[in-house]
C-alpha cells in the first residue's frame, strides 16, 4: 500500500487513474502516513480525512463511470491553514481565529479540486504567516523531517514538512517574503513562488497584499508545473491577478542549457552565508556550467536595504489587513471594559501572539502621522531602487542563482529570542517578493550541522516577471543530471514497502 | 433660540459692535444607482432583512478581495461632467483606517490623495457660485443600530454600496443657500441618473462644517454637523449653529469659544450637540490599497459620457418659459422630476399643446399619482403615455369632447390604460355639434322663457346662463356648450 | 517635549487597538527602538528622482461588469460570528456615530 508515497503527483495521478479502487487506495495510503507520522511532525492542523475519503469514493465513481481525469486526478493535496476551503477550519496559527471556517473556498483551492485534487487536510504554520520557523503559532510547530529537532522552516513549514515525510506529494504555501522558498531549502523540496499576479490571491487570507503569492511544494520539478498550472490563470475576483493563460506543463522542456546566462550576484554569496551553504550552491553552480550554461557576475546593488524594505511595505499592509480581526463578525471575541473599542483591543490583545503584534505595530507605526513619509514613503521608492537592480541585472542574464536561505534548518527554540535575527535570515528571498519577481528554491545538495547531520541545501533561481519557465526548464534540468531532490529522509523512508 | 439676528439677505450678524460673517460648506454623500454594491457583485436594495444582501467581500471575511464596479466609475463620471468638474485621466483607490463595527474590514476603501474629480461647482438661483473642492469614490458602511436594548446590532447589507462623496468649499453664507445648492446638487444627481438620491433611504446625506468669523478677519475654528436627514433639519441646523458659534465667541471666557469638533443635530430639540472633542488630529493612516490597480478614465470614454448627459434641469426651466410660454412656476414643477419633465416634453411634442399639457400635468397628472385612486406612484409606472394624453388633448382642441368628459376620460385613462378615443365612443361622450338637434333644444328652452331673452337682447350676456342649463340639461351635458350659445344667441336675434 | 519609545509605542498600541500590559510594553519597546534604529539605514539612501512602487503589477484600470452574483446566506454569515442576534452582529453598546470625519482632503 505505502509504495505509493514515493510517487510525484505526476507518477500518482498515472496510477490514480487505473481505476476507482486504484485512486481510493492512494487515498488510504496518504491518510494512513498522516496518521502513522504526524503524531511526530505534527505538520498537520486540521485532518480531513472523512472528506478526503468521501472526495475519493465520489471521484472513483466517475472515474469508472468513463469521465476524463483532471490534472490532479485523484492527488492528496496539504493546503496551508490560511487557505479558504468552505467549511473548513483556517485558523491561520492565529488564536483569534479558532474555530473560525470560512462562509466560502479560494479561487486556487477551487481549482485544485476541480483538477481532481483531493485535500487531505490543513497545514501548521506562522502566525498569519509571519515567521520563519512556524514557532510563532497558537498551536502545535512542525518538525523537520530530516531532523525533528529542527524547523521544517515558515511560515509554510507544516506544508513543506507534509510534502517532505511523503505523507502528500504535493502541498500548497504561501510566500510573502520567503515562506514557501526557505521551507523548501529547509526539507530538500522544490518550492516555486509564481510572479506577483501569477495566481490568484483570492482566499489567500492576506498578510502582505502587494507580496503575497499561493505558492507550490513538491518532490519534483514537473509537479510544481503540474500544480502552477492549475492554479494560475486570470481571475475576475483577484484584481491584481493578470489576464494571462495559466503556464501548459511542458513549455519548460528544453533539453539543453547552452544558451542560458545565469546572474551570480556576489551580494547573495556576502558575510552571514553558511560555509557549507555557499559551497552546496556553489557546487550546483559548476554543475550548471557543466550543463552548458554561462555563468555571469552581476550587480544587486541595493539588496542590503531589502530587508528593512520589506519590513516596512510588509508590515504596514498587515496592520491594515490584520484589522479586521475585531471580534465583530468571526472569530474569537474578549470583552474587555465592555465598551466597543474596549472590546476590540481586549480582543486583539488576547488573539494575536507576540510576533504578530510586534508586526502589527511596527506596521501601524510606519503609516502614523508624521512617520508615514520616512519609513512607508521611503520604503516604497526603495522597493522601486531593488526592482531596477533585478532589470538592470535581466538585461545581461536570463536567470539569476544564489542560496535561498543563509542557514540550513537551525534547531526549534533557537532563534525565538530576537527578532532582529530572524527578519535576517530572509535576506536572499525577501528581494524577488518585493521585485514581484518568480523565484523557485530548488534542492542541491546536503551540508553537515555541527551536530553532523546531514541538511538539505536550496538554490534559488530567480527569472524576470512572468517567466516561470525559464525557472522550470533549467530546474528540470539540473534535477535530470544530478537526482536533484531525489533523497528522501529516513523517516519517511521507513513508511516505504 | 438665539436673540441675534442676521442683518439683511447676507445673513451678518452683528452682535456688540462686531460684524459676525458665516462660512458655510457642504459634504454630501450620495449613492451611486448601480445595481450591484461597490467591490462585490452583491445586489443591493435598502429596506432588505438584515445581513442577507452579503458576500464574503462586503462582510471583511478574510482572503476576500474587492472587484471594481464599472458602472459605478462610470455613473460617477457623468455625475462629475454634469457638475462641470475635471475627471482625472487616472486616479487610485487607498485604504483609510480606523476601528468601527460598521466598516467590516476596519478599513474603507476610498480616494485620499487622488479623487476621481476636481473642480466644478453649481451657480444656484441667486447667482452665488458654489465651488466643488473634489467629487471622489468610496464605499458606504454598514448600519449600527443604537436602540434596541443593551447592545449595538450591525447590519451589513449596507456595506460597500458605492458612494460619492462631493465637497465644496466654503462658498455658502446662508441656511436658504444650503438648501439651494442641496436641491441643485440632488436634481443634477437624478437627472444624469447617478444616484436615486432618495433622503429618506439614505441614498443621500449631508454634512454641514460652520464657521464665523468677524468680517475682514481670518476665519475661524470649523464645527463640522452630522445627522442631518433633510434639507430643513440643514437650514435649521445652521439657524442654530450660527448665532452659537457668535455668542460662544464673544464669551470673555476662552474656554466658551467653538473648538474643533463634530455636533449632532438633534431634530426634537432643535439644537446642535456635542458628539466628542477631536483627540488631537485623527490618524488614518492611508495609504494605497495594493489590491485595486489604478483606474484610468480615458478622454474618449469622457466625451462620450458627456454626449449621453441629459439637458439638465436649470436649462429645461428656462428652455420652457422662453420657448414654451410657461410660467417659472410650471417650468418647476414640471422639472421637479426628470420623468415628469420627460413625460412633458413628449405630450407637448405629439400634441403641439404645450400649455395645455402643462395643465393637464401639474393639476390632472400629478395629483393622481399623490392619490390612492391608482397604484402608480411616480410617472414612469403609469399605464397612461404621452402619446395617449396628446390624443385627449387633440380631442379636446377639436370641440369633440368637453371639459368635464375630459376629466372623465382621463381618470378611466388613468385607471384602466385605454386610449381616450375608445373610452369616449364607449360612454357615448361625443359632443352633440348637430346643428338641428341643437337648435331644437334651445328652441325648446327659449319658450316660455322670453324674459331671459330680452335681457339677453337688452345687453346682458350673463343672462344667457339661464337658457344654456336648460340646453345642456336636456343634451345629457353632451352638448357642445360654444355651439349652443351661438345658437342661442343667433335665435333671440332673430327673433326681433 | 519629544515622544519617548515608550510613548510612541504605546500611542500606536492604542491606533492598533491592542491593549499591551506594561509588561508586554517594557518588552516590546527596546526591541522595537531596536528595529527601527536597525531600519535607519534607509534613511541614508538619496531617492532624489525615484518614483514610488505603489503596486507589485503594472495592471491598470481592472474592472467587472455591474452583474448580481449570489453571495452568502445569512445563516452563513452568523454561524461564525461571536454574538449574532435576531439576524444582527451583535457588539457592546456604541453610543453615538463612527469615530470618524469624512474622508479626504476636501474643505
Amino acid at each position: 500500500m505505502s509504495d505509493w508515497l514515493e510517487l510525484d503527483a505526476v507518477a500518482w495521478r498515472a496510477r490514480a487513474t487505473q481505476g476507482g479502487a486504484a485512486l481510493c487506495a492512494g487515498v488510504d495510503a496518504s491518510l494512513a502516513a498522516i496518521a502513522s507520522l504526524d503524531g511526530q511532525v505534527q505538520a498537520f492542523a486540521v485532518n480531513l480525512a472523512d472528506s478526503a475519503r468521501e472526495r475519493a469514493r465520489a471521484l472513483a465513481q466517475r472515474l469508472d463511470a468513463g469521465e476524463i481525469p483532471g490534472p490532479l486526478f485523484g492527488v492528496p493535496i496539504a493546503l496551508k491553514a490560511n487557505m479558504c476551503l468552505e467549511g473548513v477550519e483556517t485558523h491561520c496559527g492565529s488564536k483569534l481565529l479558532k474555530g473560525y471556517a470560512p462562509p466560502y473556498s479560494a479561487t486556487f483551492v477551487q481549482r485544485v479540486i476541480d483538477a481532481g485534487a483531493i485535500p487531505v487536510g490543513m497545514t501548521h504554520m506562522d502566525e498569519f504567516a509571519m515567521g520563519s520557523s512556524s514557532e510563532n503559532s497558537a498551536y502545535e510547530t512542525p518538525r523537520n523531517p530530516w531532523d525533528l529537532s529542527r524547523t521544517p522552516g515558515g511560515s509554510s513549514g507544516g506544508s513543506a514538512a507534509a510534502v517532505a515525510s511523503c505523507m502528500v506529494p504535493l502541498a500548497l504555501g504561501s510566500d510573502t517574503g520567503g515562506s514557501v522558498r526557505q521551507p523548501a531549502s529547509f526539507c530538500g523540496l522544490f518550492g516555486l513562488k509564481p510572479s506577483y499576479g501569477r495566481v490568484s490571491r483570492y482566499g489567500l487570507v492576506a498578510f502582505g497584499s502587494s507580496l503575497d503569492a499561493v505558492s507550490p511544494l513538491a518532490r519534483s520539478v514537473r509537479d510544481i508545473e503540474q500544480l502552477l498550472f492549475v492554479i494560475s490563470g486570470a481571475d475576475p475576483r483577484d484584481a491584481t491577478c493578470c489576464d494571462l493563460p495559466a503556464l501548459e506543463p511542458g513549455s519548460g522542456d528544453p533539453p539543453e542549457a547552452t544558451s542560458l546566462r545565469i546572474g551570480v550576484p556576489a551580494e547573495y554569496f556576502g558575510a552571514g552565508i553558511e560555509q557549507g551553504v555557499r559551497e552546496t550552491a556553489l557546487a550546483a553552480l559548476a554543475e550548471l556550467k557543466k550543463l552548458g550554461a554561462e555563468l555571469v557576475p552581476v550587480d544587486l546593488p541595493h539588496t542590503s536595504y531589502a530587508i528593512p524594505t520589506y519590513y516596512v511595505v510588509a508590515t504596514a499592509e498587515a496592520s491594515s489587513n490584520l484589522a479586521r480581526f475585531d471580534g465583530v463578525a468571526f472569530g474569537q471575541r474578549a470583552s474587555g471594559d465592555g465598551s466597543l473599542q474596549g472590546m476590540f483591543a481586549a480582543t486583539r490583545e488576547a488573539g494575536f501572539g507576540e510576533e504578530v503584534k510586534r508586526r502589527v505595530l511596527l506596521g501601524t507605526y510606519v503609516l502614523s502621522a508624521g512617520y508615514h513619509d520616512k519609513w512607508y514613503g521611503r520604503a516604497q521608492r526603495v522597493r522601486t531602487l531593488l526592482r531596477q537592480d533585478f532589470e538592470r541585472a535581466f538585461e545581461k542574464v536570463d536567470l539569476i542563482a544564489g542560496p535561498t536561505s543563509p542557514t540550513t534548518a537551525f534547531r526549534l527554540g533557537e532563534r525565538n529570542s530576537d527578532p532582529l535575527a530572524m527578519y535576517q535570515a530572509d535576506a536572499c528571498t525577501v528581494p524577488t517578493s518585493l521585485a514581484g519577481l518568480p523565484a523557485m528554491s530548488l534542492p542541491v545538495g546536503f551540508t553537515a550541522a555541527a551536530d553532523g547531520t546531514q541538511l538539505p541545501v536550496g538554490l534559488q533561481l530567480i527569472a524576470p516577471a512572468l517567466e516561470e519557465a525559464r525557472i522550470l526548464r533549467l530546474a528540470a534540468l539540473l534535477e535530470r543530471a544530478t537526482g536533484a531532490g531525489s533523497q528522501r529522509p529516513p523517516l519517511a523512508a521507513g513508511e516505504f514497502s | 433660540m438665539s436673540p441675534l439676528r442676521p442683518d439683511g439677505d447676507d445673513w451678518i450678524f452683528e452682535a456688540s459692535g462686531t460684524r459676525w460673517v458665516p462660512v458655510i460648506g457642504l459634504e454630501v454623500h450620495a449613492q451611486l444607482a448601480t445595481r450591484t454594491k461597490f467591490l462585490c457583485p452583491c445586489a443591493y436594495e435598502a429596506g432588505a432583512q438584515p445581513n442577507t444582501q452579503v458576500c464574503p467581500v462586503c462582510t471583511g471575511q478574510p482572503g476576500a478581495l474587492p472587484q471594481l464596479n464599472a458602472e459605478a466609475i462610470k455613473l460617477a463620471v457623468r455625475a462629475a461632467l454634469a457638475l462641470g468638474c475635471d475627471v482625472a485621466p487616472r486616479s487610485k483607490f487607498d485604504r483609510k483606517n480606523y476601528f468601527y463595527c460598521d466598516i467590516p474590514k476596519n478599513y474603507q476603501i476610498t480616494q485620499y490623495d487622488q479623487p476621481y474629480c476636481t473642480g466644478g461647482g453649481i451657480r444656484l438661483a441667486s447667482g452665488r457660485f458654489v465651488r466643488l473642492n473634489r467629487i471622489h469614490l468610496e464605499e458606504d458602511a454598514g448600519k449600527a443600530i443604537h436602540d434596541r436594548g443593551d447592545v449595538t446590532l450591525v447590519d451589513l447589507n449596507r456595506a460597500g454600496v458605492p458612494l460619492i462623496e462631493s465637497v465644496t468649499e466654503a462658498d455658502l453664507q446662508t441656511p436658504e443657500d444650503a438648501a439651494a445648492y442641496l436641491t441643485a446638487l440632488r436634481e443634477i444627481l437624478i437627472y444624469t441618473g447617478a444616484s436615486s438620491a432618495d433622503m429618506e433611504k439614505g441614498e443621500f446625506r449631508c454634512d454641514v462644517n460652520i464657521s464665523v468669523h468677524p468680517e475682514g478677519e481670518e476665519w475661524r475654528t470649523k464645527v463640522e454637523i452630522k445627522n442631518l436627514n433633510s434639507f430643513s433639519n440643514v437650514q435649521a441646523a445652521i439657524r442654530y449653529e450660527v448665532p452659537r458659534q457668535i455668542l460662544a465667541w464673544e464669551s470673555p471666557d476662552p474656554a466658551d469659544h467653538p473648538v474643533q469638533e463634530t455636533r449632532l443635530y438633534d431634530v426634537a430639540a432643535g439644537v446642535t450637540r456635542s458628539m466628542r472633542k477631536k483627540e488631537g488630529e485623527a490618524d488614518y493612516r492611508y495609504f494605497p490599497d495594493p489590491d485595486l490597480p489604478p483606474i484610468l478614465v480615458p478622454a474618449a470614454f469622457i466625451e462620450r459620457q458627456r454626449s449621453l448627459l441629459p439637458e439638465l434641469p436649470a436649462a429645461r426651466r428656462e428652455r420652457y418659459q422662453r420657448d414654451l410660454g410657461l410660467s417659472e412656476y410650471d417650468a418647476g414643477v414640471l422639472t421637479l422630476q426628470r420623468a415628469v419633465a420627460d413625460f412633458f416634453e413628449a405630450t407637448a411634442r405629439l400634441s403641439g399643446q404645450p400649455k395645455e399639457a402643462c395643465n393637464w400635468i401639474t393639476n390632472e397628472l400629478l395629483r393622481a399619482l399623490s392619490g390612492d385612486e391608482i397604484e402608480a406612484t411616480c410617472i414612469d409606472e403609469l399605464r397612461l403615455k404621452p402619446f395617449d394624453l396628446s390624443e385627449l388633448l387633440g380631442l379636446l382642441a377639436a370641440g369633440k369632447v368637453g371639459g368635464g368628459a375630459a376629466r372623465q376620460i382621463f381618470s378611466l385613462m388613468l385607471t384602466s390604460g385605454r386610449a381616450a378615443g375608445e373610452i369616449l365612443v364607449d360612454l357615448g361622450l361625443e359632443q352633440i355639434d348637430d346643428e338641428e338637434q341643437l337648435s331644437e333644444w334651445c328652441r325648446e328652452a327659449l319658450a316660455g322663457r322670453a324674459s331671459v331673452a330680452a335681457e339677453v337682447r337688452a345687453g346682458n350676456l350673463k343672462a344667457i346662463g339661464a337658457l344654456m342649463g336648460p340646453v345642456m340639461a336636456a343634451s345629457g351635458g353632451k352638448a357642445n356648450p360654444t355651439r349652443v350659445r351661438e345658437l342661442l344667441l343667433r335665435l333671440i336675434h332673430d327673433a326681433d | 517635549m519629544p515622544e519617548t519609545p515608550l510613548d510612541i509605542l504605546r500611542r500606536t498600541a492604542q491606533l492598533a487597538r491592542l491593549e499591551l500590559t506594561d509588561e508586554e510594553l517594557a518588552r516590546l519597546a527596546p526591541q522595537f527602538q531596536a528595529i527601527l534604529e536597525h531600519f535607519e539605514v534607509l534613511s541614508s539612501l538619496d531617492l532624489g528622482g525615484v518614483e514610488a512602487t505603489l503596486a507589485a503589477t503594472e495592471l491598470e484600470d481592472v474592472k467587472r461588469a455591474d452583474d448580481p452574483a449570489a453571495g452568502i446566506e445569512r445563516s452563513a454569515l452568523l454561524r461564525g460570528a461571536p454574538d449574532p442576534r435576531d439576524g444582527y452582529l451583535a457588539v457592546p453598546k456604541t453610543i453615538g456615530a463612527a469615530p470618524r470625519t469624512n474622508a479626504g482632503g476636501g474643505s
